[in-house]
C-alpha cells in the first residue's frame, strides 16, 4: 500500500455573489514510501490547493467543499478531527512554502522559531532544543547555526531562510514532505543548491516526498514518478524516464516544449503552448485542455476523457494520445 | 539547467553560497526590525522635530519644578501690591517675573513648568489605562476570532459590541459621565481620558491579530503542528504591537488635550496648589478681555506638546509600516 494514496482529490470555493471555483477537480495520485513524487502544472491549476487540503491547511469554513480522500498511512487525513490533525502536522507530514522570507516570523528570532516545533512534537526544552536546532542547520548546510539562532529572519539571505524552514520542516523525521515551490521565490543559483538539499535529505532519511512545481526542469532532476496538472485534474502519469521520453497527453508535450533548453539550437525557438490556462472547458464537457490543444479531435467534447493506463504504467487521459517518442533533442536526459 | 551534471557544478555552488553568505551580511548584520525602523525616524525631519519637542517637554516635566524662580503657591504679586486682579491690573512680562503673573498673583511661568510635569504624568498614566484596557480587550477577542467555533466568535462579536458602543459615545460625553460618576479628581481625568481611548486600542490590536492570523507564517507554523495559542501568542501578538505602540503615540497627543478639557471643566483636581495647563487655561477665562496672554501660554503649550507627540506618531508609522519597509 503507498504511504500517500490521494483519490478524487475535489475542493471547491464558493462565496456569496461570486461563481463557485472548482480548485481541484478530481485528482487522485500515490506517493510510495521514500519516493519522490512530482506534481507539475502552470500556475492556477490547482496544485497549492490540493497540498493545503491533503494537510488540513484549507480554512475550515462554510464556502470551503473538500470532497474524496487522502490516505495517509491507512488513516484519512481529511476525516482526521482538527486535534490529530495538528499532532500529524510537522510529525508525520510536513511541509515547505514557496516564499521563504513570509513564511518566517519577522519579529522573532529564528532560534524560537525552530525550537517551537522540537518542544511540540517531541517535547525537548532549554539546552537541548538549542543544540538540537543547531544541529538541524547544520544538516541544512548553514554555517554557523548557533549565531544564526539569534539571528531574525531579515539579516538571513533567501536561500539560508528556505534551508531554515527546511530544517524546521525535518525536524521531527515526518515520513512525508510536501513542497510546494520550494524555489520559485529564489535566485537561479540558490535554486539548485535547495533542491540538492532535498534531494540528499530524502535520500538519507528516507523521507517521501511531493514535489510541486510548474517547472518541469525542476523534476527532471529528481523525481522518480511524476504527476502533470491540469485545471485541477491529473492529466497524466508516469515514471520520469517515459514521461520525458515518451509523453503522450498534448499538454505535456507542450509544457516540455516550453523548457528553456540549454542545448537547443541557436535557431530553434521554444514552443509555448497557446492560449492560457484561463482557456478551460470544465471537465464534465469534455477535456479541460481541449480549447487549447492542437490535437483537438471532435471527440474531446462531450464527455471528460477517461484514463488510459498502458503496459508500462503510464497512464493519461487524452482521446487523442501523442504516440512515439517525442522530437529527440527535446527528451530530457537526466543524472540518475 | 537544474538537476544537469555539470564539471564544474560544485565549485559553483560553493562560491554561489559564499555569496549568498556575504549578501546578507553586507549591511544587514545585527539589525534587528525596530533597529531599522530607527534608522528610518532618525532621517525624518518631522520625527526629529516631535522628537525634540518631547524631549524638552519630558525635561521641563521632570527638571522644572526644581528649577523654578517662583513656588507655585506663592502669591507674590498680590503681597508685593503689583496685582489687583478685581481691578482687571495683572501686570505682563518683566525681568523679574518672565511671564508676568497669573491672576491670584503668583508667577506665570513658574506655574507653567510646574504645570507640565502634571500634564506628561495625566497623558501617559491615562494612555496607559486605556493600553491596557483596550489591549486586554482587543487581545482576547482577536484571540477568540482567530481560534473561532461557535464560542471563539461568541466571545469576539460580543466584546465588538461592546467597544462599538463605546467608541459610538462622543469621547469627550463619555469621560464627563465618567467624571460626574466617581468625582473630581486627578484619578478621575486618568481613567475618564483612558476609557476614552480603550476602543481605539481594542479594535486596533484586534483588526491587526486578525490580519496577521492570515499570513504566511502563521500558515507555516500551523503546518508544523503548533498549537494555536501558542501561534497566538508567540507570532500573532509580537506583530500586531506595531501599530498598537504607533497608536499609544498619537493617543498621548489626544490624551493631554482631553484631559486638559476636563481640568477647564472643572472635572480635574480641584487642588490648584498644584498647577496644570488646563486649569490655568479655565482659571483665565474672566480675564481674556485684559489679559489674553494668561489664556495663550498654556493653550499654546498644550498643543505644541500635542504636536510633538502627533509629529513621532506619524512617523512612526510611516518607520514601521510594512508596505514602505523594502
Ligand atoms: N481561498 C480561495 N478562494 C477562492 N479561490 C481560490 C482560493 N485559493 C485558491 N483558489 C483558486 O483555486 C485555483 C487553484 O489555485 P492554486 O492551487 O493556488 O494554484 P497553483 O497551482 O498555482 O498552486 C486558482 O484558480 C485560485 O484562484
Ligand atoms: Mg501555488
Amino acid at each position: 500500500m503507498a504511504l500517500l494514496d490521494v483519490e478524487d482529490l475535489s475542493v471547491t470555493f464558493a462565496r456569496r455573489g461570486q461563481r463557485t471555483v472548482r480548485a481541484v477537480d478530481g485528482v487522485s495520485f500515490s506517493v510510495d514510501a521514500g519516493e519522490v513524487v512530482g506534481l507539475v502544472g502552470e500556475s492556477g491549476c490547482g496544485k497549492s490547493v490540493t497540498s493545503l487540503a491533503i494537510m488540513g491547511l484549507l480554512p475550515r469554513q462554510k464556502g470551503v467543499h473538500i470532497g474524496g480522500k487522502a490516505s495517509f498511512d491507512g488513516t484519512d487525513l481529511l476525516q482526521l478531527d482538527a486535534r490529530s490533525m495538528r499532532d500529524v502536522r510537522g510529525r508525520d507530514v510536513a511541509m515547505i512554502f514557496q516564499d521563504p522570507l513570509s513564511s518566517l516570523n519577522p519579529v522573532v528570532p529564528l532560534g524560537i522559531q525552530v525550537t517551537e516545533v522540537l518542544q511540540r512534537h517531541r517535547g525537548m526544552k532549554g539546552e537541548a532544543a538549542a543544540k538540537e536546532a543547531a544541529a538541524l542547520l547544520d544538516r541544512v548546510g548553514i554555517p554557523d547555526p548557533r549565531r544564526r539562532l539569534k539571528e531574525f529572519p531579515h539579516q538571513l539571505s533567501g536561500g539560508m531562510r528556505q534551508r531554515a524552514l527546511i530544517a524546521m520542516a525535518v525536524a521531527c523525521r515526518p515520513r512525508l514532505l510536501i513542497a510546494d515551490e520550494p524555489t520559485t521565490a529564489l535566485d537561479v543559483t540558490i535554486q539548485a543548491q535547495i533542491l540538492e538539499l532535498l534531494k540528499e535529505l530524502v535520500r538519507e532519511s528516507g523521507t517521501a516526498l511531493v514535489m510541486i512545481t510548474h517547472d518541469l526542469g525542476v523534476v527532471a532532476g529528481m523525481c522518480d514518478t511524476i504527476n502533470v496538472l491540469y485545471a485541477g485534474r491529473v492529466i497524466e502519469t508516469a515514471r520520469r524516464r517515459p514521461l520525458f521520453a515518451e509523453p503522450h497527453h498534448p499538454y505535456t508535450v507542450g509544457l516540455l516544449g516550453s523548457v528553456p533548453r540549454l542545448d537547443a539550437g541557436r535557431g530553434e525557438r521554444l514552443t509555448p503552448i497557446p492560449g492560457s490556462v484561463r482557456d478551460v472547458l470544465p471537465w464534465p464537457d469534455g477535456c479541460a485542455f481541449a480549447p487549447r490543444c492542437h490535437r483537438r479531435v471532435d471527440a474531446c467534447v462531450g464527455e471528460p476523457p477517461e484514463l488510459v493506463l498502458t503496459h508500462t504504467g503510464h497512464s493519461y487521459r487524452c482521446v487523442n494520445p501523442v504516440t512515439g517518442p517525442v522530437a529527440p533533442a527535446r527528451a530530457q536526459e537526466e543524472q540518475a | 539547467m537544474s538537476g544537469v551534471a555539470t564539471p564544474g557544478r560544485k565549485k559553483a555552488e560553493k562560491i554561489d553560497r559564499l555569496a549568498e553568505l556575504s549578501a546578507a551580511h553586507d549591511d544587514e548584520r545585527g539589525v534587528s526590525l525596530w533597529q531599522e525602523a530607527f534608522r528610518r525616524l532618525r532621517r525624518n525631519p518631522a520625527a526629529i522635530t516631535g522628537a525634540a519637542i518631547l524631549m524638552l517637554f519630558v525635561l521641563v516635566a521632570v527638571f522644572g519644578p526644581f528649577l523654578v524662580p517662583y513656588a507655585t503657591t506663592d502669591t507674590i504679586g498680590v503681597r508685593e501690591g503689583l496685582v489687583k486682579s478685581g481691578q482687571g491690573i495683572i501686570p505682563g512680562s518683566s525681568a523679574d517675573h518672565w511671564l508676568g503673573f497669573d491672576h491670584q498673583g503668583r508667577d506665570e511661568f513658574s506655574r507653567l513648568v510646574v504645570g507640565a510635569r502634571q500634564t506628561l504624568l495625566v497623558g501617559v498614566v491615562s494612555t496607559l489605562v486605556g493600553l491596557a484596557v483596550g489591549a486586554l480587550i482587543g487581545g482576547i477577542a482577536g484571540a477568540a476570532a482567530g481560534i473561532g467555533g461557535r464560542w471563539g466568535r461568541w466571545i469576539d462579536t460580543t466584546l465588538m459590541r461592546i467597544v462599538d458602543m463605546l467608541l459610538a459615545l462622543p469621547s469627550l460625553l463619555l469621560a464627563v459621565s465618567i467624571a460626574a460618576l466617581l468625582g473630581a479628581s486627578l484619578v478621575t481625568v486618568m481613567i475618564a481620558v483612558g476609557m476614552i481611548s480603550v476602543p481605539v486600542f481594542a479594535r486596533l490590536l484586534r483588526g491587526s491579530m486578525i490580519a496577521q492570523a492570515g499570513s504566511d507564517y502563521v500558515l507555516a507554523a500551523t503546518a508544523l503542528g503548533v498549537r494555536k495559542s501558542k501561534i497566538a501568542l508567540t507570532h500573532i501578538v509580537p506583530n500586531s504591537l506595531a501599530p498598537v505602540i504607533v497608536q499609544a503615540t498619537l493617543t498621548l497627543a489626544t490624551a493631554i488635550i482631553e484631559a486638559a478639557a476636563l481640568s477647564f471643566l472643572g472635572l480635574g483636581n480641584p487642588d490648584s496648589a498644584v498647577p496644570e495647563w488646563g486649569v490655568m487655561l479655565a482659571d483665565a477665562q474672566p480675564y481674556l478681555g485684559t489679559r489674553p496672554a494668561l489664556a495663550i501660554y498654556p493653550a499654546v503649550a498644550i498643543i505644541i506638546t500635542a504636536l510633538g507627540f502627533t509629529l513621532l506618531g506619524e512617523a512612526m508609522r510611516e518607520a514601521l509600516d510594512p508596505k514602505l519597509r523594502k
